[in-house]
């Protein structure tokens, strides 16, 4: 437990003391004048960072909403029908999860620069679409098969169109999965956001938190509480998420790993 | 009506097309890119251009004792990482399943290093390390066991072991949870059945416990492994493989050679061992998913 929280409580204590509290030597665990001081200072150490905490907001958004957008019709074809080739490619979505980015890099790179990508947003979406694309299909599979197919047949006996069972039948049913799928995407692309964002994206308005963040620690003169303090306004977000959330994310993404 | 029930879910042409955006989406992104890296890897590219030079970035690669050190030392390190992760995520598994006071809160604090970006988990570790006002170097320097300021991010051996802790400390709580998922899938009769026999806590848990989730314990460590291997940011940001290349595994090394250098063509040399290592991680995990399957569905 100590060991889980000790970097965060660090930080949140770096970020409280006074700069030259911080650099006094030999170490002193307590400082007299803790303060809240370098919450207001680094808005303007660290001008961009508004910018940048609405880039992260704005990257993992869309990357999860365009991640949707591919999985929803995939992951309702895996769980409802049967086709040559079907487990095989789940098989192989699978082993594809296992690539990090970091291979594909120079090949992405190279792509991205012939399409005068590099340096944009997209630089950092297209990429980051592609590798939640696998779990996210199978987490929302587990979750359509869990819809009785009975609901499904019995309106198509009774000539409801596909398009009318979609509407009525599986939409409403699959909302909770499609949330938590959300949530992972969503997740799993502002955690996921540095290395691309350090290799294709060297222009400072776009970028997100971390890599924005990793800037400043190239100079001399590091204000770390300051810097702590950004992380932290930084990661509150996905925290305060994730702590509402928690129960069904942990239970989505284990159900289908255990089960399969 | 059973003729048009049939068709219901055979449709074959549909479900097909409902697979082709994604399908298509990872072919350009992924598939593609896979087979682009093998190509260059038979190129001297790099900025300015390239030219086929067949095998000479392998040779020079493999014949190098550098590349071999990063071998090795890539293996080690996720060694010692995979195990802690393993052991301590069973540790926890069990302290979170045990009836204890608050374990819903603990569930929870166990995840922040999952949920929080790697990147600014690590500032902390950052200064955590700092040898003149880290904590750790701190407490030491109080209590007398350092005699002054120690960077452990400094010196080779130090280094190696902080980037592994640090890589346990991101990648523990997914193991821990699906460690506790699986306990909690043990049938509760068995163990009121041992309780009845007068089995002890340590029989109930090696005896019916471990042997349940074997197949999750399998199945994590061969993930974890994966996982491990591909780690690049946590490296990357304590020590960009350094001091002297003490912590430079095959991914940083990668990287450095394809990005830090734009030696594409050599970096891409690179790249292909990496998938070779992947893709015979990732049909062992395969074949194994298969067989469990198989095991379950006889039952």
């Amino acid at each position: 437990m100590t060991f889980i929280l000790l970097p965060f409580v660090e930080m949140f204590y770096a970020s409280l003391r006074p700069l030259d509290h911080l650099f006094r030597s030999p170490y002193q665990f307590y400082s007299d004048d803790l303060s809240f001081w370098a919450y207001r200072e680094m808005w303007k150490t660290v001008p961009m960072l508004p910018r940048y905490i609405f880039n992260s907001f704005f990257l993992a958004s869309v990357t999860s909403l365009i991640t949707l957008l591919f999985v929803i019709p995939a992951a309702y074809s895996y769980a409802r029908f049967r086709f040559p080739f079907k487990n095989s490619s789940l098989y192989i979505l699978l082993a594809i999860n296992m690539f990090s980015g970091a291979v594909l890099l120079i090949p992405l790179y190279k792509v991205l620069r012939t399409f005068g990508l590099l340096n944009t947003y997209q630089a950092m979406i297209v990429p980051g679409v592609a590798f939640l694309i696998p779990t996210a299909i199978w987490l929302l599979k587990s979750y359509f098969e869990k819809i009785p197919i009975d609901l499904e047949e019995a309106a198509f006996v009774d000539g409801a169109s596909r398009v009318q069972i979609l509407r009525h039948i599986i939409a409403p049913l699959s909302t909770p999965g499609l949330v938590v799928v959300g949530i992972y995407a969503f997740i799993g692309s502002y955690a996921q956001q540095f290395l691309f964002a350090i290799t294709f994206n060297q222009k400072k308005e776009y970028m997100p938190i971390p890599s924005g963040l990793y800037e400043f620690i190239g100079y001399t003169t590091v204000k770390w509480n300051e810097m702590m303090a950004a992380s932290l306004v930084g990661i509150a977000p996905v925290l305060i998420i994730f702590l509402f959330l928690q129960k069904y994310i942990v239970a989505g993404l284990t159900s289908g790993a255990v089960k399969n | 009506m059973k003729q048009k029930l049939k068709s219901y879910n055979t449709q074959t042409y549909l479900a097909y097309a409902l697979i082709a955006p994604a399908a298509l989406y990872i072919v350009l992104i992924v598939a593609w890119p896979l087979l682009e890296t093998i190509r260059l890897s038979f190129t001297n590219s790099s900025l300015a251009g390239e030219d086929y030079v067949g095998f000479e970035n392998y040779q020079k690669m493999l014949s190098s004792k550098k590349f071999n050190g990063i071998v090795t030392r890539t293996f080690v390190w996720m060694f010692f990482s995979v195990s802690l992760k393993l052991i301590i995520g069973l540790i926890g598994a069990v302290l979170l399943n045990a009836n204890l006071k608050g374990r819903s809160i603990f569930r929870v604090l166990v995840m922040p290093p999952w949920v929080v970006p790697i990147a600014i988990g690590m500032l902390g570790w950052l200064w955590l390390y700092n040898g003149y006002f880290g904590i750790i170097a701190g407490v030491g320097m109080r209590t007398g066991i350092l005699d002054g300021p120690f960077g452990f991010l400094a010196y080779k051996q130090s280094a190696f072991i902080s980037t592994i802790i640090a890589d346990v400390w991101v990648g523990t709580p997914m193991v821990t949870v699906f460690f506790l998922a699986a306990m909690q899938g043990v049938p509760r009769d068995l163990y009121e059945a041992a309780y009845c026999d007068g089995a002890s806590r340590w029989d109930r848990f090696f005896k019916i416990t471990l042997p349940q989730i074997t197949p999750v314990i399998i199945t994590m460590s061969l993930l974890s492994a994966i996982w491990t291997f591909n780690s690049f940011e946590i490296i990357w940001i304590l020590t960009e493989g350094g001091p002297r290349g003490a912590t430079t595994t095959l991914i940083i090394d990668t990287y450095k050679q394809a990005l830090g250098n734009y030696k594409f063509g050599r970096g891409a040399a690179r790249a292909v061992v990496v998938m070779i290592l992947l893709t015979l991680f990732a049909g062992f995990y395969l074949a194994l998913l298969a067989r469990i399957n198989k095991k379950i569905s006889h039952e």
